[in-house]
């Protein structure tokens, strides 16, 4: 082996060796040490077990005893609706509509907006029974905060048909949505018949324009979208909508449990004026996605016109599907199956500490040091050749794990929340970048402790045990949130699949997937303790004897 | 077998490592306990489902990992720098060497834990009661007189005694520090996060039943103990299990093979 290097040398004489040749030397230390190669080696095979094994040990049953026939595996996944993003969504809701052409406009007066929601037990709540065997809903008045009611143009009345919407909430104000994802604020405060809310939507070709006033007159822009794919002919009209109410409680054990329920919303409209209406069609009445066996608790819905005013009932949403306890039928995300990196990852760990340490541990640091007397520049180099590897290691894992376990999750009747390709390819990337900077995180504290033993704690404890404590729930959500914002674990953020929408009323607590930081950013403080790390470990190195 | 405490003795009490290591076991444990019950608070008028015994022993969590550290030393210093080919030069019976190494590492995590633990305690005595968990709140003021705290803290102690007994065994296993605390670790720290993951409560209950970490700290609760995935003393039993295997199998492997 040292054949390899040594031409190279007395190619060169005097002088130390470049970057290059450095590098070589420290791949053929990894290469030529069994366990390091085995240990990185078990760390693929391990990674990808454990994924498996998580996707394969859900066991979904559906039907049974109250739905029809027992079901299990593939034949319970749900009928979920795909938005114009591919992404999942709820689409449920009370629509009266009219076609409206390629350039047209709607504009209404909203008077009122009042709900009622029913409590876990009554129908349309997540245990649900056939409709009608339970007994009468007990209704509690009051609204969803992100109950909502105003107009809407859509491409058509399928669930998940693109659309843009203006709309008053609950208790966020007048809001302009398009396509499920897009949330623009307007107007503040809540509606009534003393401070009603004048709304309009022009149309023009794809490009659809929200506008929202306080007194009829006065009209500001909120937003326009770009609504693809809307047909010369789409639908305009009144809608109504309300979602599950929420109810989340921690329990002792540091798990939660949620009781949710159906909800109704009912606004009053006045003043509907629509322009570019195709010519004599009348309103038309229709609940969208409400049947008794949709995945989403829906309550009903319907409308009352008494000359210009319209009365319309609706219950359901209209917004992104997530996983976690804001979801109403068993979801799982593509991130889900790399539970089994951090397995992987305590023995990169492992190998990417020693990988330093060993040196000190044989001496061989002495003769390290003597061929090429640059100390920043060995460290530059193990680090070059461990990340790679660990980048290839996780790289390959995630690439093996993902893809198979997202099909062994259907196989199972668990559904899966679905992803652009994109954001795949950042999952899994993302995982192989994620391991080849905890690794330089490892080799930087191996460098700076010079003992296996502490080193290789250090490194698992700052990576590891802050998102054991968070996701288990052993210290509260509030400082768990801090330590997925402030130690190495944030890194872990890169494999969040699913956005928190803010739209949305659930709790995004992290065991359900959701990190404070956005991906980049606590993939960001990761890099940033690394280099903090190399940074220590460079200058103990220059500064102390070997 | 005297002779081999002496022996033992000694080389704990002349390297610097295993003192720093208790002291730092005891710092670990009782600044998570304080971070961890510093940010937990109970707002009035509203019911705060919270251990406060457990919370105050969070730290045990942290400071496991330094008495790994050290009964992994125990071992692997030796093998690292060939003073365990001395050793058995000089003391013939490997057994009776890791046994007397056991009876050291137990008793200097005894009373590091005690130390610990009790830390822990006290900070949550005298914080939690200003963050709403007052009497008046409905919570007694954490004391060792109420027996289910009293158990909590005692198997806290036992606990981290096991984890020093476990880390020897794996230890005496493979021999290479680095390994061995990897492999120590990914025990406690895998099953847990494993079984958040798993969406089958039936496979995420067994999961912490097994697991020596979460079966272990299961002693740990002092309310909800019905929805515990196992009794506390059984969950002790667990670990227990976990470190008289990874001693007898470490033990075996010291006389098989070549030191």
């Amino acid at each position: 082996m040292t054949a390899i290097v040594t031409p190279r040398r007395a190619a060169r004489p005097g002088g130390p060796p470049g970057f290059g040749a450095t590098v070589r030397a420290e791949w053929i230390k990894f290469r030529t040490v069994r366990g390091w190669v085995t240990g990185m080696i078990a760390a693929v095979v391990v990674t990808a077990l454990l994924g498996l094994f998580a996707a394969g040990s859900a066991h979904i049953g559906c039907g049974g005893a109250l739905g029809g026939p027992a079901r299990t595996g593939a034949a319970c996944l749900p009928a979920v609706a795909t938005g114009p993003g591919g992404e999942a969504v709820v689409d449920s809701y009370y629509f009266v509509h009219q076609p409206l052409a390629s350039h047209g406009s709607i504009t209404v007066r909203i008077t009122s907006l009042t709900g009622k929601y029913f409590p876990a037990g009554g129908p349309g709540s997540s245990a649900q029974g056939p409709a009608g065997s339970a007994p009468q809903p007990t209704a509690v008045n009051g609204l969803q905060p992100w109950s909502k009611a105003g107009i809407m143009i859509a491409a058509s009345t399928k669930p998940g048909a693109a659309y843009a919407a203006m709309m008053v909430s609950g208790q966020h104000g007048v809001r302009m949505q398009y396509d499920y994802t897009h949330d623009t604020a307007g107007l503040a405060g809540s509606v009534s018949g003393a401070s009603p809310r004048w709304l309009r939507l022009t149309r023009s070709g794809d490009l659809i324009t929200g506008y929202d006033s306080a007194d009829g007159t006065h009209w500001s822009q909120v937003g326009t979208a770009s609504v693809a794919g809307l047909p010369s002919t789409a639908q305009a009209g009144l809608f109504a909508t309300s979602p599950q109410y929420l109810q989340i409680s921690n329990n002792e054990l540091g798990g939660s449990s949620g009781s949710s329920g159906a909800s109704q919303a009912t606004a009053g409209f006045g003043d509907v004026r629509l322009t570019g209406a195709a010519a004599g069609r009348g309103w038309t009445g229709q609940g969208i996605d409400t049947a008794a066996d949709a995945d989403y608790p829906v309550q009903g819905g319907g409308y009352r016109q008494a000359g210009g005013t319209f009365t319309v009932t609706g219950s359901g949403d209209i917004a992104p599907a997530v996983p976690g306890p804001g979801s109403t039928f068993p979801t799982a995300t593509i991130e889900d199956h790399l539970v089994g990196v951090f397995a992987g990852l305590i023995a990169v760990l492992v190998v990417a500490a020693m990988f330093f340490t060993a040196e000190y541990r044989r001496g061989l640091i002495r003769v390290t040091l003597a061929a090429s007397p640059r100390r920043g520049q060995v460290l530059a180099a193990k680090a070059v050749v461990i990340g790679a590897v660990a980048f290839v290691a996780g790289l390959v894992a995630a690439g093996i794990v993902v893809p198979i376990g997202i099909r062994m999750t259907r196989a199972q009747g668990q559904y899966v929340m679905p992803v652009s390709l994109l954001t795949e390819v950042r999952v899994i990337v993302g995982t192989g970048a994620l391991v080849a900077v905890a690794a330089v995180l490892a080799l930087a504290i191996g460098a700076a402790m010079r003992r296996s033993a502490a080193a290789v704690t250090t490194a698992i404890v700052v990576i590891v045990l802050p998102y054991l404590l968070a996701m288990a729930q052993i210290v509260p959500p509030g400082a768990g949130d801090w330590l997925l914002r402030l130690t190495p674990t944030a890194g872990f953020a890169i494999q969040q699949s699913i956005p928190a929408y803010p739209q949305l009323n659930v709790p995004y607590t992290p065991n359900a997937g959701f990190y404070p930081l956005a991906p980049w950013a606590g993939f960001a403080v990761l890099c940033g303790f690394a280099a903090l790390a190399l940074g220590v470990a460079v200058f103990l190195l220059r500064r102390r004897d070997a | 077998m005297s002779r081999m405490l002496r022996a033992e003795w000694t080389k704990l009490r002349t390297t610097a490592g295993p003192a720093w290591l208790l002291v730092a076991a005891v710092a670990a444990t009782v600044a998570l306990s304080v971070l961890a019950v510093a940010a937990t608070s109970c707002p009035a008028g509203s019911g705060c489902p919270v251990d406060t015994t457990k919370l105050s022993l969070t730290g045990v969590q942290l400071g496991q990992a330094l008495v790994a550290i050290l009964a992994v030393l125990v071992i692997s210093g030796e093998y690292s720098t060939g003073m365990i080919r001395i050793t058995f030069t000089a003391l013939p019976r490997r057994l009776g060497v890791l046994a007397a190494k056991g009876v050291l590492v137990t008793g200097l995590v005894l009373a590091a834990g005690t130390l610990a633990v009790l830390g822990g305690l006290l900070a949550g005595r005298l914080i939690l009661p200003g963050h709403g968990f007052s009497v008046a709140h409905g919570f007694a003021a954490l004391s060792l007189a109420h027996g289910p705290t009293l158990r909590a803290a005692a198997g806290s102690v036992l606990y981290l005694a096991l984890i020093g007994l476990l880390s020897l065994g794996v230890a005496a296993m493979v021999r290479d520090s680095a390994v061995a605390i990897g492999v120590i670790l990914a025990l406690l720290y895998l099953f847990p996060i494993v079984a958040t993951v798993t969406s089958d409560p039936k496979w995420q209950r067994h999961l912490e039943q097994i697991g020596p970490m979460t079966a272990g700290l299961a002693i740990q609760a002092t309310t909800g103990l019905r929805s515990l995935p196992i009794s506390p003393w059984a969950g002790l039993g667990v670990l227990g299990a976990w470190a008289a295997g990874a001693l007898l199998a470490g033990g075996l492997l010291l006389r098989l093979r070549d030191a």
